[in-house]
């Protein structure tokens, strides 16, 4: 199908509350068939919301959805499906030991066809995007790269022409992107209608034909994206004028703390997560953490903080071996480590409890006797409010009642007042917006001028390459290359991300 | 592309939204709503079966209230029922589902009364005292057991701590069958009356056991606000990882408060049969085990409300049994008008933060 000018959606003046906050806003927002909508906003701004509103899993409380020039009320996802839209999400909805095409046709309406004429269905699907899929191999065996494959092949099977894509990039090498990107323009070539989420602006520039920019649950611009740049989208979604460039502050009194030899770990059910990793990690320095999601980041940091066991190899911390003590015991060693863990309410943070509370987590036991001494918590608490302008109701308020910014401030305040000789810290700005990811580089970087060994495990090589000071690379728990963050480029970093060998990629 | 709108089914009739966190004022009237509408509910039904709905009420409240020895009843009815709340509370904080309460008040009184039993001679206060510690190490033991293999191999504690409940419950059959039998009894299987010198004094005409239950009440309170193990039960009982990654040992506390909280259940079945029933019987926890769940969960975990919740608990109870001899009524209308009062004020909590808004007219215009 030719692309038309028609309207794919229309929403207007869509309104969404959840108890006393609003989430939608009146929001105003239009894509035509054969169209790249970029929505742009901060977290909390409301694009997910919206979103989940035109895939049928809320309800809008005022206001109106058209898709293709009629007024909709869409109750299900099955309604959603029915109109045509489709929608990506951020956290993949597959069945594990299910192949790619019995999750493509899972759910689906009609009648079930032979899986003969299935296959050459789905791969003529493929064939006229570009995709390029197995279609028996069971998603467990799959990459992250390839599930989305399926995720996408799934909307197209249901013959979607409106799709939705919720925070694509996240999860994928440079390489990667760039191969979905060329899926989506081709998709939009053939007309369909496509909202892309994201965070990163290089994306939007690149891909999109608008930009819809969301803040603060209402929609206060919509742009061409030929006509702005990265400067005015954020400018637009911050609300005011803001620097983008992070800070590299020169390392000082360079000198090693902690030295990782021939580590290795395993994942819980028993799978290699770390095969035999070395590396120093520095006083006075950041060192950034790049690989793709699952490559064994996660147990890295949790070796490092004794919560998983180490199959063999050590962690000498000023000579000392660390590996198979406890949390506790390397504490009571003198050795403070600060550990901000990527799940942040669900191990850095008690969720249910407030400030006070979450400050003692690891000091209540210093106090004497049998009773918990609340007082100096809730003095740190109240100097953290302070000094990192916590947006809260009060100290004692649960913090997951509290934004993801300020949840973020909560646990890297506390780590960082109990004086720490290393900082690990994984995925420290993952979902938090522009603002409150400066105020944690800010804080890196204070760190690291103290003489603080900092570890950053990101996601975002943009933000790697400005921030750290040296970058390790991880790929399938091995360690393909450290590179000095000053020279290396964003490309160099991919390829080795995908296990090209360092000398390789020199070369 | 307009063919596409034919398929507009509607939204739901009724759907739920979550309202805005509402003033406690309002919360509480509401909490009254819904006890004014049970008791309507339990009157309509009370009617249904051909008696005066205001008279029944009345005689629940004035069989709680009517004479000293009724009062005293009614809080001989609140002692267990108390002391086994606060003791799943401590397992509950922790989101350790033990609903083997009923075991370990048994587990509690058996242990009691084999010093009733057999040492009976002893000193009346170290007797007393001795009995109050076989009852915690019955207790606690008995809860400790499903904590050891949920720790040791993961086990679901759901199941393991029901099923305790019934071994506990033949151990006793077992023991008043077999070596426990009374042998004045001509044969009747019965364990005999525990001798004077055994049984708990009185106090306010009632069984020293309320100043135990009250006192419990203060010290759970005060374990869970003020002390280090009470810290670290809400830490393990939100996130294992979070504890873990505080460094909290997180078997040793999930033992040491399951020990707890089968302990302080022990009390209650020691008191239950050395204060109020003077014997053991296969009766000594009778569904307190049970109904200890509703009230913790009813008082939201806190020691405070649930000294007023079981209170409210045992004057239903009470004045239940009252009107079941008075008016002929039989055991099961008294529980289906419990039912109906717990039906609605835990329905209420459903309501404080959500609420239904009704769908607006039409599909695709």
């Amino acid at each position: 199908m030719a692309a038309t000018t028609e309207y794919a959606i229309e929403c207007r003046k869509i309104t969404k509350r959840f108890g006393s906050v609003v989430a939608n806003d009146q929001i105003d927002l239009d894509v035509r068939y054969g169209e790249i909508l970029a929505l742009l906003g901060e977290n909390g701004s409301g694009k997910t919301t919206l979103m989940n509103m035109l895939s049928g899993i809320y309800h809008p409380d005022s206001g109106s959805i058209s898709i293709g020039g009629q007024e909709v009320t869409i109750n299900s996802p099955l309604d959603a499906m029915r109109l045509g839209i489709g929608m990506i999400h951020q956290h993949f909805k597959l069945v594990d030991v299910f192949s790619a095409m019995d999750n493509i046709v899972l759910g689906s309406q009609e009648k079930r066809l032979s899986s003969k004429a299935l296959r050459e269905r789905v791969l003529g699907i493929c064939q006229s995007v570009g995709l390029e899929i197995d279609p028996d191999k069971k998603i467990y065996d799959m990459s992250v790269s390839e599930k989305q494959t399926v995720e996408i092949l799934k909307v197209l099977y249901r013959s979607a022409r409106i799709l939705i894509l919720d925070e694509p990039t996240a999860v994928l090498t440079p390489q990667e992107t760039e191969k979905l990107f060329t899926i989506l323009r081709r998709m939009r070539e053939q007309g369909c209608a496509i909202i892309i989420i994201t965070h990163k602006l290089q994306e939007v520039l690149e891909l999109s034909d608008r930009v819809t920019i969301l803040w603060k649950g209402r929609s206060i611009d919509t742009v061409a994206t030929a006509e702005s740049d990265q400067r005015k989208l954020t400018e637009l979604m911050v609300g005011r004028p803001v620097s983008l460039r992070i800070n590299r502050p020169e390392p000082e009194n360079v000198s090693t703390v902690m030295r990782i030899e021939s580590l290795f770990v395993n994942k819980p059910d028993g799978a290699p997560a770390l095969g035999g990793i070395s590396a120093e990690v520095r006083a006075g320095e950041i060192l950034g953490v790049a690989g793709v999601a699952g490559s064994g980041q996660k147990e890295l940091c949790e070796a490092i903080a004794g919560l998983v066991p180490v199959q063999s190899g050590q962690i000498l911390f000023n000579g000392e071996n660390i590996v198979g003590k406890t949390p506790a015991q390397i504490i009571d060693l003198g050795i403070h480590m600060g550990f901000v863990p990527e799940d942040r309410l669900g191990m850095g943070l008690v969720a249910s409890m407030g400030m006070v509370d979450n400050m003692l987590l690891k000091s209540y036991r210093t106090s004497k006797g049998v009773c918990i001494d609340r007082k100096p918590a809730r003095a740190l608490a109240e100097s953290l409010v302070q000094k990192l302008e916590i947006v809260t109701p009060g100290v004692d308020t649960p913090v997951r009642l509290m934004s993801g910014g300020n949840v973020q401030k909560v646990l890297l305040g506390r780590e960082i007042e109990s004086n720490p000789s290393v900082l690990v810290t994984a995925y420290p700005v993952r979902g938090l917006d522009i603002n409150s990811s400066y105020v944690v580089y800010d804080l890196l970087n204070e760190q690291k001028k103290r003489g603080v060994a900092v570890v950053f495990v990101g996601e975002d090589l943009d933000v790697l390459l400005e921030l750290s000071d040296r970058i390790l690379v991880l790929c399938h728990g091995r360690i393909t290359g450290v590179v000095d963050a000053r020279t290396a480029t964003k490309e160099q970093i991919g390829l080795l991300m995908t296990g090209a060998d360092s000398q390789e990629v020199a070369s | 592309m307009s063919t596409q709108t034919g398929y507009m089914s509607r939204e739901p009739l009724l759907r739920v939204v979550k309202r805005a966190e509402k003033p406690t004022r309002q919360i509480m009237l509401l909490r009254a709503e819904a006890l004014v509408f049970a008791l309507v509910a339990g009157g309509v039904f009370i009617l249904l079966i051909g008696y005066n709905p205001f008279e029944i009420y009345g005689t629940i409240l004035s069989g709680a209230f009517r004479s000293k020895m009724a009062i005293q009843a009614t809080v001989k009815v609140m002692i267990p029922l108390l002391i086994s709340s606060l003791g799943v509370t401590l397992a509950f904080k922790m989101k350790f589902w033990n609903i083997g309460a009923e075991g370990q008040i048994i587990a509690g009184a058996i242990c009691a009364s084999y010093f009733a039993l057999y040492h009976s001679s002893w000193n009346h206060v170290l007797l007393v005292t001795v009995m109050f510690l076989a009852g915690i190490v019955g207790g606690g033991l008995w809860g400790l057991i499903p904590a050891l293999f949920r720790v040791k191999w993961g086990t679901n504690e759901t199941l393991f701590t029901l099923m305790l409940n019934y071994i506990a419950l033949h151990v006793v059959n077992f023991l008043r069958d077999g070596p426990w039998k009374d042998p004045g009894s001509q044969g009747f299987p019965k364990i005999a009356r525990f001798d004077k010198n055994a049984a708990l004094d009185k106090l306010l005409g009632v069984q020293i056991g309320w100043v135990v239950a009250l006192a419990l009440a203060a010290l759970v309170l005060f374990y869970l606000r003020s002390t280090k193990h009470g810290y670290e039960i809400s830490v393990v009982g939100e996130s294992s990882d979070t504890a873990r990654y505080a460094g909290m040992d997180v078997k040793k506390i999930v033992l040491r408060t399951m020990f707890l909280s089968g302990a302080v259940c022990g009390i209650a079945g020691m008191v239950q049969a050395t204060g109020s029933d003077i014997t053991l019987t296969n009766a000594v926890a009778g569904g307190v085990g049970f109904t200890a769940i509703i009230v913790a969960w009813l008082s939201r975990l806190n020691p405070v409300t649930i000294v007023i919740v079981s209170f409210l608990f045992s004057v239903l109870e009470k004045g239940s049994s009252v009107v079941q001899s008075s008016f002929g009524l039989s055991t099961d209308c008294a529980d289906v008008l419990q039912a109906v009062i717990l039906f609605f004020v835990l329905g209420c909590e459903f309501f404080i933060r959500y609420g239904f808004v009704v769908r607006k007219k039409g599909g695709a215009a």
